[in-house]
């Protein structure tokens, strides 16, 4: 054997913050199972009723409800997306590329409560857009836009955009341009070239975009909350709402579990329909 | 390239199309902007007169202060801790073969795909079970799994792309591992680990999901004091910090852009 210095100092400690992520996840799983007593924070006996609550429709719908949100904004965010990362790999300026790439990723770090206000202020019934509208004489009274799930999407698109782009240029940017310029030599038309070559290679990146737009919606709090005003409920409202209004951490508990299933079983669905197109990408 | 020579009307759709994609991605920043100069309370567009009186405002917010200093106190530990870990941890990755290496990493990674509400009432049950909770270790550590991957991942790519050569050289002069360690390795990952730090600082800052689930009245963060405000009042002074966010976001970036190249970071330059 080799001399390995260093290896247990630096396995160390992450080996305990993995057992502390995995001691929380399992904190969660123990709490799932456990009876909610009233009034009191500590978890009663072993149970599977917080399962069979999730069955009730109030809760089916907050499932269905969140699932068609993130997927709307991941198929909106993979079209908006994808000429701007078109662009970022194909501009010959680097200024202009620097532009777009500094634009592009801002929202990302800038914290969903901070993008979530904006968009209040945006959207809102004394916001910018129903000024603009009121002021030239389009509309007579506010245009009610908050608290529907347009305009939760529209937030939500605004902070996945950055990671579809990015994930598509990357994926773009590693497609060797060889195969496009043989395309046109032989007299395929742009359009072509893009749709019979470009497109294809770039399905990884598209598969990986949708994936995590799709997480990332999915893990979203404050845009729902704030925009959705309680008349769009995602999952993570509604855990949050039963751990701090109603103290019932075993339901919440098992609402996040039910929510982790069903993103791994997304994630796995999706990544399964895109092998066979994975392979047609990368030959 | 030549596509676009020849198929003008496309590039065009493209520039235009971009160009409102970059617009509605700027919109709400700049509408911020407009609404904290606001003098009145009261949202208006245009506003009718111009002041930083909210800006005063904001500053002056007892909360908000509280919520800076703890967000900067957690922000600082818990990038710092992240960093040491994870570069250590990308260390041993990337050089040695043990037990438990792929799980170790499989776990750690995981943080990026469990949404964070999940994780922030994971560590506000655990901590509660072991009588921590709403302590600002429980957030720092919290924050320290969020980032992780993060740094670790930036750590690793530095790692591979260093030259062992000079480790070796080191080595056979007779310098002990420590001091190959403390005086080749460190300095030449330096630039990849200051950029994986202030990557995690900035995701750090900013999160909020799970702070609100971890931490309590006294150990609110930032953003939770925010989300709080916003909750409550509806005046500028939120609209005022939210400037004040952005534009030290935006230097940052445009920073990280320029000294360390965002592109690289990012993997977005590929052959082209």
């Amino acid at each position: 054997m080799t001399s390995r210095p260093f290896l247990r100092t630096f396995v160390t400690p992450a080996a305990l913050c993995a057992f502390g992520l995995t001691a929380a996840l399992l904190a969660i799983l123990q709490y799932s199972v456990r009876a909610f007593v009233p009034g009191s924070l500590e978890p009663g006996g072993l149970t599977l009723e917080n399962f069979t609550a999730l069955m009730k429709p109030l809760y089916a719908r907050v499932f269905l409800e969140t699932a068609w949100i993130c997927l709307l904004t991941a198929i909106t965010t993979l079209f908006v997306g994808y000429p701007v990362a078109y662009a970022l790999v194909h501009a010959r300026s680097a200024v202009f590329k620097s532009l777009i790439l500094v634009t592009i990723v801002t929202p990302l770090f800038l914290g969903e409560v901070v993008r979530t206000y904006s968009w209040i202020i945006v959207l809102g019934n004394n916001g910018f857009i129903n000024s603009l509208l009121l002021k030239l004489g389009l509309i007579a009274a506010p245009f009610q836009m908050m608290f529907t799930i347009g305009s939760v999407v529209t937030a939500l698109v605004h902070v996945t955009l950055p990671v579809m782009v990015v994930m598509l240029a990357a994926a773009l940017s590693h497609i060797n341009p060889v195969y496009e310029r043989a395309a046109e030599s032989l007299g395929a038309s742009p359009i072509r070239v893009f749709l019979t070559i470009t497109l294809p290679l770039s399905t990884p990146g598209v598969v990986a975009g949708v994936t995590t737009a799709f997480a990332w919606t999915f893990s979203a709090f404050a845009t729902p909350q704030l925009i959705g005003g309680g008349r769009v409920n995602m999952v993570s409202n509604l855990v949050y709402q039963l751990g701090f209004a109603s103290f019932n951490f075993p339901f919440a508990a098992s609402l996040s579990l039910a929510g982790l299933a069903m993103t791994l079983a997304l994630l796995a669905v999706m990544r399964f329909v895109a092998r066979p197109l994975e392979r047609i990408g990368l030959h | 390239m030549l596509a676009r020579r020849r198929n003008n009307w496309v590039g065009r759709f493209i520039v235009a199309f971009v160009a409102m994609v970059l617009g509605f991605l700027v919109l709400p920043a700049l509408v911020v902007a407009i609404a904290a100069l606001n003098a009145k309370a009261v949202l208006t567009f245009p506003p009718e007169q111009i002041s930083l009186r909210w800006f005063a405002k904001a500053l002056a917010y007892e909360d908000f202060q509280n919520g800076l200093r703890n967000g900067l106190t957690v922000t600082v530990w818990a990038s710092t801790i992240a960093l040491i870990v994870g570069a250590g941890f990308a260390f041993a990755l990337d050089r040695y073969q043990f037990h438990g290496k792929r799980t170790i990493e499989t776990i750690l990674l995981s943080s990026l795909l469990v949404p964070h509400f999940t994780i922030g009432l994971g560590f506000l049950i655990l901590a509660a079970q072991i009588g921590l909770a709403r302590g600002i270790t429980v957030v720092i550590f919290t924050h320290v799994i969020l980032v992780l991957p993060f740094v670790l991942r930036s750590a690793y790519v530095s790692l591979r792309n260093i030259d062992r050569r000079l480790e070796l050289a080191a080595a056979s002069l007779g310098a002990p591992p420590a001091r190959v360690l403390a005086t080749v390795t460190v300095p030449l990952l330096a630039p990849g680990l200051a950029s994986g730090w202030l990557l995690s600082a900035i995701l750090s800052f900013n999160e909020f999901t799970a702070s609100l689930f971890v931490t309590g009245q006294r150990t609110q963060t930032l953003p939770v004091a925010m989300y709080n405000y916003v909750r409550e009042y509806a005046d500028p002074s939120m609209a005022a910090i939210s400037v004040m966010y952005i534009v030290v976001t935006a230097t940052l970036l445009a920073l990280a852009n320029g000294y360390l190249g965002l592109g690289k970071v990012l993997h977005v330059d590929g052959q082209r």
